[in-house]
């Protein structure tokens, strides 16, 4: 059975006591090599919308402006998601490297690192490896600075510019894409928003080089992530694992024997039942064969004792609370898709009433003002298609 | 000028400037797409999503409004997935809606209802939430209700709170299913900072937000023998009545209306112009006795720059966020309350009339109105001065209860006493009006000729611009008035609470050295008051302002202190401005508030 493991790899948590030479040897290169060493590696966004992590701060390095930002979403909301607290709890100081170097690249000297409302209780530590890490840039004489925001509890907050929102101490509300953050950020100005565990990665990438991240993977999907693995499991816990595993592949390592569905991607992810284990590949969307899932790396199993019409009930309650509620598919429809399930449970209205509901998710989708919207009713539709006597009987 | 881009709607190409979105851009291409949080007087917001189109190779659908338009983007606005989405939207909207349409009072100028009408929204296809159910209706402000329940969150009015008034009475609160507008502490409209502008009201597409209506009062007073109803109009809704009865902005219907009125059974027609002259005469003896004591006298405790105070949205505005400037403002009652004030004295003593049995009515284009009616210092006649004041909505409700044809009435004239007009009372209807009408006055009385300028038209002080200024030298005054010899005479205007927030700022700060300031709460001064015809936008004000004007050029007298009916008042009853029969009608004082 041993076989059935999936490889370890132990990038991110790695205690490595080199962070100074890290940050020092990487000041001293070529801002273009750093940005060429990144696209190389391929890495991609770790929050789970997989955008290329170059990319994003080339196109902010090329923008002109006299100030621009540097912000670690550290807003850890997703259900089922709990890596970024570990990371920042293990190893701050490659998320703060990180942070330093995307400041360097793009000619940001503010950093800030949006901390989620709940993980009040990281901030001492926290605080204390900022003020090492700012006076070790004082130290090389290198002008950045590293404040912490903290959130006041809500999900919406993790979408990158209701973050800013929030920051400006507004509502926390999505705004209009474009202009986009690279362009129109914090403050309306060039702003870098990465995940905590991309600038993690970030790290390893700039100590060992590109090739060894890129070499782990598959295509499109390079490099390691970490896996938050909760519900029934043997295992529970946060793994880094490569990406382009077969979810039949985790299955076999992680599930209790039992395994019915596995959600994937949180409460705004999608619900794989055991027969498409086999086809789902855990990665980001791109030419592979079978479906191909992006993930913030929140895998929830769950097995034949679960029901998933309290699973689907539980996160469509969690999103009609935690919408915005600005925008009318997802303020009004997530209340829709609720209430729908109930009454075709109770008998209220029949069980055609679901069709109707799965083509509103389609608009859903198609029409919400932000990623969050436009993802909510990703756990009705991948439930409903696949459960449908679930929820009826 | 940014580069033209090119673009493709429903397969027609067109030129549009960068920036252009791709709704302005099917507009020129004459095609319609709907929206509802989507108004031209405010920012973009996004968040209804009734105008998304398709782009062909996108699998989201863009929202119009909010969405720049891309060089050779291929748009279409009416494809399957487009109509779906819409329909699912719309059928959304109305799941959250309180749809009582038949019983609501935006019945017929609904922007939701006629969405689903156009688009034929037959059943219900998804179940009614029936959230609603948790809001109560705020009735208490005299001037506003806000019913939560016909609400379906665009915040146009929080953008129009924000933007165009810089109150910020209402806001959004809680987020998700619970996520609503809200007020301070949600507490009533009445108790926050809320100015009762009722622009909210104007922009409002739904009945979320409407005017407490006082119709039923008004028509037991008319149907009541013993009570004599007197009515006043204000100059802005003669052009803006015709629009609630279908004709195009900018119609004047000063007669018809005067018909109207008439046949609704009012026993007495009168015109709020007849005070607004009053008003001049009043306010600019107060401003040229303020200059004589600055200039003259050489008291540097004067107040100066003298407000106006006819706007009541602007005056509460001010005893709200700036208490310590009260004393600027002019003691000068607004032309309604000055009107209700002799209604109920000089015209109840001229016609022989026992003032308890005279039910005083207003038409305004204003919301405000409505709350300075109600204000306890208003009751200087002995009575209260006005009792109900309608919005120019109210009259067109009356007016087609009645089943009278206003476009298809013969003009009627207004009833004396106190009907009598002059084009600088009716000017006071735009932005600027008020302080042209007071140059044409007092720079007459001061150097004895008129106002040098072409057809008595003060260009400089008429326009859109949010804050304008403009000064006039006056040179050879008459005897004593030689301390004003050389001085230049400088005045603002401002419009649009959030332009007198720019004004104040400066008069607080003491850069500012004007010596007279008009200010009025709503964009386009009262003709684009919160109770005028809806909607509204920059091209209707601007259809409205250019009647205003003409209504102007076509009377035969111009100036206030021309008005025969006004030298007659002071002849008979008042003797002189700021005399002690004005003081006591005409005057009155402020209430510094708290700011929230």
């Amino acid at each position: 059975m041993e076989s059935y493991h999936l490889k370890r790899i132990d990038f991110i948590f790695k205690n490595e006591n080199d962070w100074k030479d890290v940050l020092s040897r990487a000041l001293a290169s070529d801002k273009q090599l750093i940005l060429n060493e990144l696209m190389e590696s391929e890495l991609k966004g770790r929050g789970g919308a997989g955008f290329p992590t170059g990319l994003k701060w080339k196109l902010t390095a090329d923008e002109k402006s006299d100030e621009k930002h540097i912000i670690c979403n550290a807003d850890e909301g997703e259900p089922g998601t709990f890596k970024d607290r570990e990371i920042l709890t293990q190893v701050p100081f490659k998320v703060l490297v990180g942070m330093a170097i995307c400041g360097y690249v793009i000619g940001a000297l503010k950093g800030f690192i949006y901390l989620r409302g709940e993980y009040t209780f990281l901030m001492p530590e926290l605080e204390k490896a900022i003020k090492e890490f700012e006076y070790y840039c004082k130290e090389i004489n290198f002008k950045f600075s590293i404040k912490i925001f903290l959130g006041s509890g809500a999900y919406i907050c993790g979408e990158e510019t209701a973050l800013f929102e929030s920051m400006e101490g507004k509502r926390g509300e999505p705004r209009n894409k474009p202009p986009f953050p690279t362009k129109n950020g914090y403050l309306g100005k060039p702003t870098v928003v990465n995940n905590v565990e991309t600038l993690a990665h970030t790290y390893t990438i700039f100590k060992y080089g590109a090739k060894q991240f890129y070499d782990l993977g598959v295509q499109y999907s390079r490099g390691t992530k970490l896996f938050s693995v909760s519900g029934d499991t043997p295992k529970a816990g946060i793994y880094e694992l490569e990406l382009g595993m077969t979810l039949e592949q985790f299955v076999d390592d992680f599930g209790d024997g039992d395994t019915k569905a596995v959600q994937v991607g949180g409460a705004s992810g999608f619900l794989v039942p055991r027969k498409l284990f086999s086809q789902t590949i855990i990665g980001f969307k791109g030419k592979l064969e079978g479906h191909s899932l992006p993930t913030g790396g929140s895998m929830m199993l769950f097995n034949s004792s679960r029901s998933m019409f309290n699973v689907l009930s539980n996160y469509l309650y969690f999103f009609h609370e935690e919408s915005c509620g600005q925008c009318t598919p997802c303020r009004v429809g997530c209340q829709v898709l609720l209430n729908g399930i109930n009454e075709v449970k109770k008998g209220e209205r029949s069980t055609l009433y679901l069709d109707k509901l799965l083509q509103l998710t389609e608009t859903m989708k198609q029409t919400a003002k932000c990623g969050l919207g436009q993802s909510v009713a990703n756990s009705f539709s991948s439930i409903v298609e696949n459960f449908k006597e679930e929820m009826i009987y | 000028m940014g580069k033209n881009i090119s673009i493709t709607i429903n397969g027609k190409k067109i030129e549009v400037p960068q920036g252009t979105t791709i709704l302005e851009a099917a507009e020129k291409a004459t095609f319609h797409i709907p929206t509802l949080c989507y108004h031209k007087d405010l920012c973009v917001a996004g968040n209804c999503r009734v105008c998304v189109v398709e782009q062909v190779g996108n699998q989201r659908l863009l929202a119009s409004c909010a969405t720049p338009a891309e060089e050779n983007m291929n748009i279409i606005t009416n494809s399957l997935k487009v109509r779906n989405a819409r329909r699912h939207i719309i059928q959304l909207l109305l799941a959250e809606h309180k749809s009582d349409c038949t019983k609501c009072y935006k019945n017929g100028n609904c922007e939701l209802q006629k969405i689903a009408a156009d688009l034929r929204i037959l059943d219900q296809e998804f179940t009614e939430l029936k959230t609603w159910k948790a809001f109560t209706v705020d009735k208490h402000s005299p001037s506003i209700i806000k019913d939560d329940s016909k609400c379906i969150r665009c915040q146009r009015c929080v953008r129009t709170c924000a933007e165009l008034q810089g109150v910020n009475a209402l806001s959004v609160s809680g987020k998700g299913s619970k996520m609503h507008i809200s007020t301070f502490m949600e507490k009533s409209m009445v108790d926050v900072v809320c100015t009762n502008c009722g622009q909210c009201v104007n922009h409002c597409p739904t009945g979320a937000l409407v005017e407490k209506n006082y119709i039923e009062e008004v028509w037991m007073a008319l149907a009541d023998p013993e009570k004599h109803v007197v009515v006043q109009t204000a100059p802005a809704v003669r052009v803006g009545l015709g629009e609630e009865m279908g004709a195009k902005p900018g119609t004047r219907v000063t007669g018809k209306m005067v018909s109207a009125l008439k046949q609704l059974g009012f026993d007495a027609v009168l015109d709020t112009d007849f005070t607004a002259d009053l008003t001049i005469m009043e306010e600019g003896t107060e401003l040229l006795n303020r200059l004589k004591m600055f200039l003259a006298n050489g008291d540097k405790n004067v107040k100066l720059p003298l407000l106006t105070s006819c706007s009541p949205g602007w005056i509460k505005y001010l005893e709200h966020m700036y208490p310590e400037q009260l004393d600027n403002l002019s003691t000068c009652k607004s032309p309604q309350q000055m009107f209700g004030a002799l209604a109920k004295t000089y015209y109840a003593n001229a016609k022989k009339i026992d003032p308890e049995s005279i039910v005083s009515v207003s038409i305004m284009p204003c919301t405000a109105k409505k709350f300075e009616a109600e204000r306890p210092e208003m009751h200087d006649s002995g009575y209260r001065d006005v009792d109900y004041v309608l919005t120019t909505r109210e009259l067109a409700i009356m007016i087609k209860q009645a089943g009278i044809e206003l476009l298809q009435l013969e003009d009627s004239k207004y009833d004396s006493l106190m009907g009598d007009s002059t084009g600088a009372g009716v000017i006071f209807g735009a932005t600027g009006g008020v302080m042209e009408a007071a140059l044409r006055t007092a720079y007459e009385i001061v150097t004895g000729r008129e106002v040098p300028f072409k057809n008595l038209n003060i260009e400089p002080v008429r326009g859109i611009e949010g804050v304008r200024s403009a000064s006039v030298i006056i040179e050879n005054a008459l005897p004593g008035w030689d301390f004003l010899n050389g001085v230049e005479l400088k005045c603002a205007i401002a419009h649009g609470l959030v332009n007198a927030k720019n004004i104040m700022d400066k008069v607080k700060a003491g850069e500012a050295d004007f010596h007279f300031i008009e200010i009025m709460a709503c964009p386009g001064g009262c003709l684009g008051g919160g109770g005028q015809p809806i909607p509204t936008n920059p091209e209707i004000r601007r259809k409205r302002t250019e009647a205003i004007y003409e209504e102007d050029e076509q009377m035969t007298i111009r100036k206030s202190h021309e008005n025969p009916e006004v030298l007659k008042i002071y002849k008979d009853y008042l003797k002189e401005p700021l005399g002690e029969k004005s003081h006591h009608l005409l005057h009155t004082k402020y209430t510094p508030r708290d700011r929230y």
